[in-house]
Order: structure tokens, then C-alpha cells, then sequence
């Protein structure tokens, strides 16, 4: 993969800085201006993970932390294509998910909600999409959970995503949300996000297609990381 | 009408939120078992060639609170100045060097810290050689889109004087909060570096 410097982000399809719907943002957003930085070489560089770090069971969370059976909850397995704005694959791209288990509980010690831990779910996987940029992994869809923001708001079904492109400047974290969910148009956090449409990207629809009879439905979701131009037409570097 | 671009939209971010140690360091945070080692834990083998410093901060919000949630990312450059990476075509990075870190913070002081080698120098576009530097990416509860940031090193005063990005930036006063002072701590250069979210001394950030 040659490639040059990424397009110019879309701030304005991205969530601000400082949205006061979200409380925690409210001191921990920058208020400066950002300076424009024309991508470098420590820009478009980035680190590269081969299927060497994978463990066998890393994109397993129904069993890579099970000890005496399987997770209670809805078995579902999650696909879909990591792409770039052209529409072109990410082969190679890592990505690492985590959630809370079928009750709404994350694995942590400063987690406090009443709904128990599964002693068999850990909550965190992870994989590398293939040549086609595709990528798969079996999970349990993961519940709603009050969080202490407003009296009383509570995420949406939610799977946390961090992505690794091929360039720094692509790195991303998001959550995927589940079709249907009513609390999506109520959550604070989806809604520092301006735009419906951005907002329509990140839920994942049911797809019958792709589920496994009797045993877990799918949902599909497709991951857009930011587009580099082609090197051609780029001042070319001293000695290249 | 025109034709259309055809062009997709970058899936817009969300927040880390408060357990992005779950997915991003498990066994920093108490989940043992499933990943042999956390990502990034380790940027160096024996036999990584350079000389050996560490990073050490926090990152500060409005309040001045030091973050407890944050996730620092770091990427760097090999000590002669190549990256570990497919796009690298100037020549091969040390093989002994990822590159890349990655910390979750202290539990109870929020400090990141990074255990690397001093990067070489990376020409910029036009061939001019830049300051070394690291690239720093920040998420955390609170923090809707990872801020891009750098550090450069304090004891590198002509190379930063000269470098084509430091020297671009308008507000001279701000050029600061990228140059990490050097001081030696048990016997091993160490580089501080506070990260300020907001402020009067709010860190420079880069739409890069
Ligand atoms: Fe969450």
C-alpha cells in the first residue's frame, strides 16, 4: 500500500469538542483553536499489527474469558467491511472492541450499576480484518446502562470500537449501536454527534444473511477510516 | 447536477468513555487471561538501538483535575529518525523497535509513562529535517474526538529552533506546552511532559 497524506477531517461530521449535553466534555475539551499540521511522515506512518498478536480466541468474547460455560445473553456475531472514503478495503486494520455484559455491567473496579458480573464474560476482544477489509466476531449483545450524567440517562446497547488504520492519523475509536434501540435518540453521547445521518452510520442493522440458525443472530457493520491521496501528484521528498 | 463524488464519510467518533482500559489494556485493569500482554506495554527489546528515556506526565482538565480515565498513545520514530511501518520507504527501521506505546495512567496518580528510546530526525514534506519528536493521541471519558498533539524534547533547543512546524506556530507564547524538559531520574534521562485540555495553558492540539 503506497500512500500520501490523508484527507482533511470533517470536523464538522465529527462530534465538537465541548458539547455541555455531555457533561464530562464540558472541562476537558480544548477551547483553542487547533493548529493545522500538514500530514508528515509521523502522520501518515502508523503502527501495523500482524495476525501474529492474535490469540485464537480473541475475537471469541463468548468464550475467551469463559470458565465453567457460556455467557448468559443473546448470542449474535458482528461483521463487516473496514473501508476508507474512497471506498477502498483496509486490509490489516486492528480492531479492538469492549462492552458491558448482557445486563448493562462492565468488568472494572469504578463500575458501580446494580446488575451483576458474569463470571464467564470479560468483555474485551479483538481481531485484524482480512484482504477485503472484512472482519467478524461472536460476542453477547451487550445491555442499556443508567450512567450518572443527567437524573436519569442511559446508554444504548453499545459496542465500544477502537481502529487501528495504516496511518496515525486515521486512529479512531466510536461505539456501534443495535437497529431498533429507542434510547439511541435519547442518549447524550450519540447526540454530540451533529449530524443524523453520522449518527445512522454507526447503528448496525439485523442481518438475517449472515445469521446462524439456531445459535446467534448477526449484525452488520461497516467501518469508514479516513482516505489518502495518491503519492503522484505530491511534492516528492529530498533523495526519493 | 454534477456527478457525484462517491465518496464515503468517515465513521464520525464517539468517546472512549470511562473503560476504554478494558479494551484497550484488560490486564492493567484486572481482566488476566485473555490477551498474554497488553498492547504497547513494551516499546523496547535489549537490543533496540538508541538511547534509552522515558516520558512521564499527566494530562490535566479545565479544573486542573489530573485525568484518571485517559488513554495516552505514542509513536515515534526509531533513533535514526525511520518508522517501523509498510509506509517507511526511506530505508528499514530497527526491528528491535515498535514504535508505538501505549499507556493507561496511573490508578491513583493518573501519570502515563513511556519506557523508549530518543527518536532521530524525520525530514518534513519538503525535505527539511524535522525536530525529533513523538506523536501523542489522547482519548478519555469526556473527550469526543483523540487529540493529536507531539512532544518534542527540551535539551534539542537549535534542532527546535530551526523546525519547520514549531516555527510556523503563531502564538509564540503557546510554543511551549510541546517541549518537554529533560531531567534525569534514577539515573535515566527523563522527559516531563503535563498535558493541559484547557486553560491558560492549554496544550497545542493538531487538526492533522
Ligand atoms: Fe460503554
Amino acid at each position: 500500500m503506497s500512500g500520501g497524506s490523508f484527507y482533511q477531517r470533517d470536523r464538522t461530521w465529527h462530534p465538537p469538542a465541548f458539547t455541555p449535553g455531555y457533561k464530562t466534555s464540558v472541562t476537558r475539551s480544548p477551547q483553542k483553536a487547533l493548529i493545522a499540521l500538514d500530514n508528515t511522515l509521523s502522520e501518515m506512518t502508523g503502527p501495523v499489527f500482524g495476525h501474529g498478536t492474535l490469540g485464537t480466541l480473541d475475537d471469541d468474547l463468548i468464550r475467551n474469558f469463559a470458565s465453567d460455560g457460556d455467557p448468559i445473553g443473546q448470542r449474535i456475531i458482528v461483521h463487516g467491511r473496514v473501508l476508507d472514503e474512497d471506498g477502498r478495503p483496509v486490509p490489516g486494520a486492528l480492531i479492538e472492541v469492549w462492552q458491558a455484559n448482557a445486563g448493562g455491567r462492565y468488568r472494572h473496579k469504578k463500575e458501580t450499576y446494580l446488575a451483576p458480573l458474569d463470571p464467564n464474560f470479560g468483555g474485551c476482544g479483538r481481531t485484524i480484518s482480512g484482504e477485503d477489509g472484512s472482519y467478524r466476531f461472536r460476542t453477547i449483545k451487550p445491555g442499556p446502562y443508567p450512567w450518572p450524567n443527567g437524573p436519569n440517562d442511559w446508554r444504548p446497547a453499545h459496542i465500544h470500537f477502537s481502529i487501528f488504520g495504516h496511518g496515525f492519523a486515521q486512529r479512531l475509536i466510536t461505539q456501534m449501536y443495535f437497529e431498533g434501540d429507542p434510547l439511541i435518540w435519547k442518549c447524550p453521547i450519540v447526540a454530540t454527534i451533529p449530524d443524523k445521518a453520522a449518527i445512522e452510520r454507526l447503528i448496525a442493522p439485523l442481518d438475517m444473511a449472515n445469521t446462524v440458525p439456531m445459535d446467534s443472530r448477526a449484525y452488520k457493520f461497516d467501518i469508514v477510516l479516513r482516505g489518502r491521496r495518491s503519492t503522484l501528484f505530491e511534492n516528492r521528498m529530498e533523495g526519493n | 447536477m454534477v456527478q457525484p463524488l462517491d465518496r464515503l464519510k468517515e465513521s464520525a467518533s464517539q468517546t472512549a468513555g470511562p473503560y476504554v482500559h478494558i479494551g484497550c489494556t484488560p490486564n492493567f485493569c484486572g481482566i488476566e487471561g485473555v490477551y498474554p500482554d497488553d498492547l504497547g506495554r513494551t516499546m523496547l527489546k535489549p537490543e533496540t538501538k538508541g538511547e534509552r528515556i522515558r516520558i512521564v506526565g499527566r494530562v490535566f482538565d479545565g479544573v486542573g483535575t489530573p485525568l484518571k480515565d485517559a488513554l495516552v498513545e505514542l509513536w515515534q520514530a526509531d533513533a535514526a529518525g525511520l518508522y517501523p511501518s509498510p509506509q517507511e520507504t526511506r530505508g528499514k527501521a530497527d526491528p528491535a523497535f515498535s514504535g508505538f506505546g501505549r499507556s493507561p495512567g496511573d490508578m491513583a496518580s493518573g501519570e502515563f509513562v513511556f519506557d523508549t528510546v530518543k527518536p532521530g530526525k524525520v525530514p518534513f514534506k519538503d525535505g527539511r529535517p524535522q525536530a525529533p519528536h513523538v506523536t501523542l493521541w489522547i482519548v478519555a471519558r469526556g473527550i469526543n474526538l483523540g487529540l493529536h498533539t507531539r512532544l518534542y524534547f527540551g535539551d534539542e533547543e537549535a534542532a527546535n529552533e530551526a523546525d519547520p512546524i514549531l516555527s510556523r506556530i503563531e502564538h509564540r507564547s503557546r510554543v511551549a506546552t510541546l517541549i518537554a524538559p529533560k531531567t534525569v531520574e534514577a539515573g535515566l534521562p527523563t522527559y516531563r511532559h503535563d498535558i493541559y485540555l484547557q486553560g491558560d495553558r492549554e496544550t497545542i492540539f493538531f487538526d492533522i
